[in-house]
């Protein structure tokens, strides 16, 4: 399918999201939308699957003009997408929701299960993206949801297939078998629009780059072109693509947990006797895919989910199966896996959010009646001094960018009396600018002589924070190793093979 | 199109129009508003209200008709229409506001004020308890807890206050002010159980709230009818009367005949207290906070069952109180009918809260409303003989424009149609 946008324009009030953007994406191309969140590519998909309507310009489908007043005629006109955030249905089954709208069916118009279920395995077999198709997608963890996307838009026959941010959170290997998924899908001639703000990926798998900046195309680039001659047309400006850290110098044990055992929501013994230490003045860093324990070992850490045996030692002090609010007023900072679910109240305002966990600590209230003012003074300090882009402390959450939203977080967790920082997927789906900022924030915090653990499914941050690694396989900590570690290696870790090593 | 000039808005020199002068070509109010939206849906109720009085009123069809009887026919039929449809909401405003002549005589001569005052005294009084309960029950709402439970809530109040008011006897100061605890303590007691059951076993509000009015209701019935608390010499559901040191006093005193009591302080109060605690109060932050993002609210430190169990006992309370209310201020005794079927304040209370938006101003405006289109609905049925049931076929109308925003930007086609703009008000169901 050939695609071609022509000078697509979409407003939103004053604020124009798409601004005069075409682009063309042949039969049998790999096109790479590249640009950092908030630069209007989610729109621009939006805008072609039908989702939105353009104010100006039209698309083009092997050179015929066409709208899609909804997705469902998008889907039929062989576009599939997977989106940013996940389009499931959570109290339905995997196989349910990959069906779910083209369900095959039997007498008496009965959704045949048993088909569907042979139509996921053969999928899941073809792109090595295997999933239980019985599980229920709200048990699946984070990693395991998108993976349930990518095999609901390859199950509809798309001819043009838009992956948004699909990477995410996969591992190294996985990435490598998706781009080779990608790569065989446009050897067959479907084309492939691939949506992303990571220069390795775009650089190993695009055939023609587009790179958009506020709204707009800023040029297009070849994908042999360096990864900072990327970043900085993605940008504007040049950009630091590693954190400088100051030298490594331990101290004592700040964080403990010895043979913790935690299980996730269908009862499944998802952490399983994990013991980690983390020593002041060091960030450790956990990596493995999502989806083997580390969303429970955390909820664990922060009182979120109970502990079946084993503890947590903060300080020399037991701190095992406390009540969250225990754990904020321990001085465990946390920075939450999904900061619009457990981080932020989207209908609050900034200044609301910014004392989100601390409404009762002086000055923010006395006797019960919080004090407006000094709430109001907080957020407009911390937005000042974490640099969020707000109109106002006022706004509401959901009025910011991803970027700006995690910084509101990043804000109000450092900006409290903190003994050890845990920071899970902090910089997932943000844009270059702001996960240099964020990554700055958390090393800043080590270098004062905080502990704190990283929980990252990106190989990249893991390398990039981590002054030790620790990987994390089917509820196990599969090894720990430093820093210098190759990829490779700690990619075999994440798959567990390489446990006999350590 | 003959002269597209005169319908364009002005052009200034650089060829662009200005957003300013061309609004006041084409006037179309902001549908981002709440307080327009709920003004359209009144405006659609009162069309939807006109249709039902011209299909079921035998004169104006009769008009129709015979519209090819003679000439000038279809003029009789619209003025039988216009003069039919206008009598009734005329009966409605006087019925509830105040009626102009009385009150120009009243003016002019000085003479029969408290007849002039009555529909507005008559309006307040019914208000006053339908906006404690609606109170509560959007206290509630923003809580993400829909308390069907008011209304169950409200006769225990009531129960409570009047065994109290009629069962013990001291000097009002004493007296009234522990009345109303009663009618409080009450509420909290039937919000509790729901409450509980919430917040430790899960149990859906929605369903427990439904039952247990229910056994509210058998109990009322169980109370009236025993012994010590029966009106002394009847047979009937009747309970004793209140002691007059346990009334909400009328304002203009007991001699003016008119009722508006000392109970709209107690609203007032309520407005205030609710003002307050959503906007100010810590434990309203942790209550919105919980009705916004649950989970949050979980990672936030927040204690759910904590908040569950509190929500139920403040909305419960309010409206245990409202129920208190109702009774101190109007029968002074309780019986077996006691907020059952149509006078069910606490099921009003919910449409109430929603049509204010779950905000304390909002709710004032709302109960006002309703108030008065119940009270104005029975002049008009005794003036027109069109049947009370209009103004809830009017009160519904507007609350189901209320909850479908959409609908109403679509119909008067304003500006920002999104439906995102105005959140649905009720969470409580999925939650």
């Amino acid at each position: 399918m050939r695609l071609e946008l022509r000078g697509i324009t979409k407003r939103f009030g004053t604020f124009t999201a798409n601004d005069q953007i075409s682009i063309t994406v042949e039969p049998g191309q790999i096109h790479s939308l590249l640009g950092e969140n908030g630069a209007g590519k989610s729109t621009l998909m939006n805008v072609l699957f039908g989702l939105l309507t353009p104010d100006e310009g039209e698309i083009l489908i092997d050179g015929e003009a066409t709208k899609f007043a909804d997705s469902g005629q998008a889907v039929r006109r062989g576009i599939g997408m997977v989106h940013q955030h996940f389009m499931l249905v959570p109290v339905f089954s995997v196989a349910e929701n990959v069906v779910l709208g083209f369900e095959p069916t039997k007498s008496l118009n009965r959704v045949d299960y048993k088909r569907a279920n042979e139509e996921i395995r053969r999928v899941s077999k073809e792109f090595n993206l295997e999933v239980d198709p019985d599980a229920i997608v709200e048990n699946l963890p984070v990693g395991l949801q998108q993976r349930v996307e990518i095999l609901k838009a390859l199950s509809h026959d798309a001819e043009l297939l838009i992956l948004d941010e699909p990477t995410a959170v996969l591992t190294p290997q996985e990435i490598d078998a998706l781009m080779a998924i990608m790569r065989s899908l446009a050897d067959a001639g479907k084309s492939i629009l691939f949506i992303t703000h990571k220069l390795k990926e775009v650089k190993a798998v695009a055939d023609v780059i587009t790179v958009i900046r506020q709204g707009k195309v800023v040029g297009t680039a070849q994908p042999t072109d360096s990864e900072a001659e990327l970043a900085t047309m993605m940008v504007g400006r040049n950009v630091e693509l590693t954190v400088e850290k100051s030298e490594f110098t331990p101290g004592e044990d700040v964080f403990q947990i010895r043979d913790l055992v935690v299980r996730d929501d269908r009862g499944l013994i998802a952490v399983n006797k994990v013991s980690l230490d983390v020593r002041s003045g060091e960030i450790v860093a956990l990596a493995g895919v999502q989806g083997n324990g580390q969303t429970e070992l955390v909820e664990a850490i922060v009182g979120m989910r109970t502990v079946e045996s084993g503890t947590i030692t903060l300080n020399g002090r037991d701190v095992t199966n406390e009540s969250p609010r225990k754990a904020l007023d321990n001085g465990i900072g946390h920075i939450p896996e999904d900061r619009q679910r457990d981080g932020l109240v989207m209908s609050m305002s900034v200044a609301d959010n910014m004392v989100l966990n601390t409404p009762r600590r002086a000055p923010f209230a006395r006797r019960g009646t919080r004090n407006l003012s000094a709430v109001k003074e907080n957020a407009e300090q911390l937005v000042q001094a974490f640099d969020v882009r707000t109109t106002s402390v006022l706004a509401t959450a959901d009025s910011l960018s991803g970027g700006n939203q995690q910084k509101v977080i990043v804000a109000r967790e450092l900006s409290r009396p903190l003994q050890f920082l845990v920071a899970s997927q902090p910089t997932r789906g943000l844009d270059v600018g702001s996960i240099e900022y964020v990554h700055r924030q958390i090393v800043n915090h080590r270098n004062e002589g905080n502990g704190a653990l990283v929980v990252s499914s990106e190989l990249d941050e893991v390398l990039a924070l981590g002054d030790r690694i620790a990987v994390m396989f089917e509820g196990r900590i599969s090894g720990i190793v430093d820093p210098t570690t190759s990829r490779e290696d700690i990619g075999l870790l994440m798959t567990g093979s390489g446990a006999a090593d350590q | 199109m003959t002269d597209t000039a005169s319908t364009s808005p002005p052009v200034d020199a650089a060829g662009e129009s200005k957003p300013g002068a061309s609004r006041l070509w084409s006037w179309r109010p902001s549908g981002k508003s709440p307080v327009v939206v709920a003004l359209l849906a009144l405006l659609l109720g009162l069309a939807v209200g006109a249709v039902v009085i011209i299909v079921t009123t035998p004169a104006i069809l009769d008009a129709w008709r015979s519209i090819f009887h003679s000439w000038g026919g279809i003029l009789h039929a619209l003025k039988v229409t216009f003069d039919n449809v206008g009598a009734a909401y005329r009966a409605i405003f006087t019925g509830a506001i105040v009626d102009p002549q009385a009150l120009w005589h009243s003016i002019t001569t000085g003479q029969g004020w408290d007849n002039t005052l009555t529909p507005i005294s008559e309006t307040l009084t019914y208000a006053t308890p339908l906006l404690i309960a609606s109170i509560g029950v959007g206290i509630a709402f923003q809580t993400g807890i829909f308390n069907i439970g008011a209304n169950g809530q409200a006769v225990l109040g009531g129960i409570a206050g009047g065994v109290i008011g009629s069962m013990l006897h001291m000097p009002m100061v004493f007296h009234l002010p522990l009345t109303m605890i009663a009618g409080v303590v009450g509420g909290m007691v039937a919000g509790a159980v729901p409450g509980v059951l919430k917040a430790y076993t899960g149990a859906h509000e929605v369903i427990t709230t439904i039952m247990f009015n229910y056994v509210i209701y058998s109990f009322l019935l169980f109370v009236v009818l025993s012994t010590p608390f029966q009106q002394p010499g009847q047979q009937n559901d009747v309970g004793r009367m209140m002691d007059s040191t346990a009334q909400l006093p009328p304002i203009f005193g007991v001699g003016s005949g008119l009722r508006v009591n000392y109970g709209i302080f107690v609203a007032a109060a309520v407005v205030l207290f609710a003002w307050w605690f959503l906007d100010r109060s810590s434990m309203g932050f942790d209550f919105r906070v919980t009705g916004a993002n649950p989970s949050a609210a979980r990672a936030s430190g927040i204690n759910a069952k904590r908040v569950i169990v509190f929500v139920f006992l403040i909305s419960g309370g309010l409206s245990g109180l409202a129920g208190m209310v109702q009774v101190a201020s109007t029968t002074h005794f309780i019986d077996g009918t006691f907020l059952i079927g149509n006078a069910g304040i606490g099921f009003t209370a919910i449409t109430v809260a929603l049509l204010g938006r779950n905000r304390p101003m909002g709710i004032v405006w709302s109960a006002l409303l309703f108030a008065a289109l119940g009270v104005g609905g029975r002049s008009m049925q005794a003036a027109t003989g069109i049947p009370l049931d209009l103004a809830t076929v009017i009160q519904s109308v507007i609350v189901l424009f209320v909850a479908t925003p959409v609908l109403v930007k679509e119909i008067f086609r304003l500006r920002d149609t999104s439906a995102s703009t105005l959140e649905l008000a009720t969470k409580g169901w999925n939650s």
